[in-house]
């Protein structure tokens, strides 16, 4: 009796924990598969202990190529992104003008599209424009769908800042500029890096749009789905676990940084 | 939206100098706004907008790729698109409202728990939550095809508990299979957009009182009863939000069709996809996109309307 009664009140636990096992299964198996030796080209089945894959990462042609032509997209996208969408932020959340629904909508609709509509009508344009597919199409494309992401992170941020602040700096002789780099641009900083920290993770990830976009130019996502179609190399597993992990490492450490701080 | 006008939050106005300069900044000052949104509304406008223009003049053009494509206002091929590939259509709607449906179902309890019940344990909860993004999405949908692959535990334990008879007289499986199948979809598309239902959902629940919870205990109501009338009802900007974030991509998906699915799972996103990419049929593509982003809209806009969240946009 006890025991169901423990077991009703802790229900919605055990099927929260059952959620969280089911997305963090794939991340288990692909760090196992990581270690696997398969016999033809695929690995989806499981066949022998091994640690090549892992003494040799980039032993497949044109993965780790494609992997930093990622990060190099990732990051210019994320810069790019970042700045134009912190200038749109900072219009819409401290001024009223006339456009500001259509701005607005012109903000949200990006995000409210799917994918493959924005992806095959940016090919479009660029089809007909003319211009050779590659480095710089992929970089417009993801700056373009990045943008949005932005403007709601920052002006949520700067939209709850209290005005007050800034009335004060400059109630203590605090010039324009000063005001903007020493008391604005901090209390906006957590927003702007929520948003570029987004930026670059849906660039890296992004594949649809640069599917449409990217021409012979083969970025991560496109290795690895060309791959799903020629056959797995074990070392896509084995970057994609050092990824996670990777970004795992970052947030404990941030973490334990905050933590440091408060105590001291 | 805050009351905080161009006025409160400008510098301090300069000494009275001539008036005509007092003009002159009055004027500079008023169109500060339009300098910080130009750059970023113009790569927009360009990039997106104009594009969706360019689609659909593209998709009343006929010709072909040797000789051209002109605008010949040829709404035909709207018609033969939707004739043509209606049936997959159907299935990304489908599809994308299933996997929607078992996303808040999964998600929701998951969101419950990081919100009320994880203590002290909710830094890592939500660690564990955000953290597989950061193996590619196409890494850990390949993952889907070892664990759902015909030798696998999971057909092994279905198959021996006869539940895989069950769902393909349902027609969600085919025979002792559970790859190449809607099902196998549908899981794909609930894992890969899982976390899009979960965050907007917490963020909604972590703002709830704990109070009001206590309060509905005082006044009699049953855990149940609880959530009936006063979690749930609180949380609705965030299932609405999760449900946009979740359906929106599901719909015009084509990696999970493609990488778990066969022929008879194609939803229009990989039809779109050929069309583009492999046919280079570009006046039926864009056809199908501008019906795509069409229906999504008007579906999106109702169901904003009836769910009373308009303040969402």
């Amino acid at each position: 009796m006890a025991l169901t009664r423990w077991i009703r009140r802790n229900l919605v636990v055990f099927a929260g924990l059952g959620t969280l096992a089911y997305l963090i299964l794939p991340n288990v198996v692909v760090l196992v598969f990581s270690f696997n030796k398969p016999n033809g080209r695929f690995n989806y089945e499981w066949q022998r202990f091994s640690t090549e894959a892992w003494a040799d990462p980039c032993g497949v042609a044109d993965l780790c190529g494609s992997l930093s032509l990622s990060l190099k997209i990732a990051l210019w996208a994320t810069i790019g992104a970042t700045v134009l969408g912190t200038m749109i932020a900072f219009a819409l959340a401290r001024y009223r003008f006339r456009a500001r629904p259509a701005v607005n909508s012109l903000i949200f609709l990006p995000m409210a599209m799917p994918e493959v509509v924005m992806a095959a009508s940016l090919a479009t344009l660029f089809l007909n424009m003319g211009v050779d597919f590659g480095f710089w199409t992929i970089l417009i494309a993801h700056i373009m769908f990045c943008l949005s992401f932005v403007v709601t992170a920052v002006k949520a941020r700067v939209m709850s800042m209290d005005p007050r602040l800034e009335q004060a700096a400059q109630d203590l002789y605090a010039s324009p500029a000063q005001t903007f780099l020493r008391v604005t641009l901090p209390i906006a900083a957590p927003g702007i890096a929520a948003g570029a920290l987004l930026s670059f993770a849906l660039s890296f990830d992004d594949f649809i749009i640069t599917n449409f976009n990217a021409g012979s130019t083969v970025t991560f996502p496109m290795f690895v789905w060309g791959s799903a179609q020629r056959g797995t190399p074990v070392q896509i597993n084995v970057i994609g676990t050092a990824m996670f992990a990777i970004a795992v490492l970052c947030v404990l450490a941030g973490q334990l940084a905050g933590t440091r701080r408060k105590r001291s | 939206m805050s009351a905080t006008t161009a006025a409160e939050t400008a510098p301090p106005a300069p000494p009275p100098a001539a008036p005509a300069g007092l003009r002159k900044a009055a004027r500079r000052k008023k169109m500060v706004p339009y300098w910080l949104l130009l750059p970023g509304i113009l790569w927009l406008v360009i990039f997106f907008a104009a594009p969706l223009v360019y689609q659909a003049s593209t998709s009343v053009q006929t010709g072909s790729l040797e000789e051209g494509f002109k605008v010949t206002w040829h709404f035909q091929t709207y018609w033969d698109a939707l004739t043509e590939y209606y049936p997959q259509f159907l299935r990304s709607v489908m599809y994308a409202a299933t996997a929607t449906v078992l996303c808040l179902l999964l998600g929701y309890p998951l969101a419950y728990l990081i919100a009320f019940r994880a203590g002290r344990w909710r830094n890592l909860v939500m660690i564990l939550v955000i953290a597989p993004f950061f193996t590619s999405f196409l890494i850990r949908t390949l993952a889907w095809k070892t664990i759902l692959s015909d030798s696998g535990p999971v057909v092994g334990v279905l198959n021996s508990l006869h539940i895989l008879d069950v769902t393909s007289q349902l027609g969600l499986t085919d025979g002792e299979r559970l790859l190449a199948t809607p099902l196998a979809v549908v899981c794909g598309l609930t894992y890969n957009f899982l976390p899009f239902m979960i965050l907007p959902l917490y963020s909604s629940l972590e703002r709830i009182d704990g109070r009001l919870h206590e309060a509905a205990g005082d006044l009699y109501a049953k855990p149940f009863t609880t959530f009936r009338k006063v979690t749930f009802p609180l949380s609705m900007p965030g299932v609405v939000a999760g449900t946009l974030l979740t359906f929106i991509p599901a719909a015009g998906d084509y990696i999970n069709a493609e990488l778990l699915g066969s022929t008879d799972q194609k939803m229009v996103g990989n039809v779109i996809q050929s069309q583009f990419l492999r046919v280079l049929d570009y006046p039926t593509a864009a056809a199908l996109s501008f019906i795509l982003m069409a229906a999504i809209l008007a579906m999106v806009t109702v169901y904003i309307r009836r769910s009373g969240t308009e303040d969402l946009v």
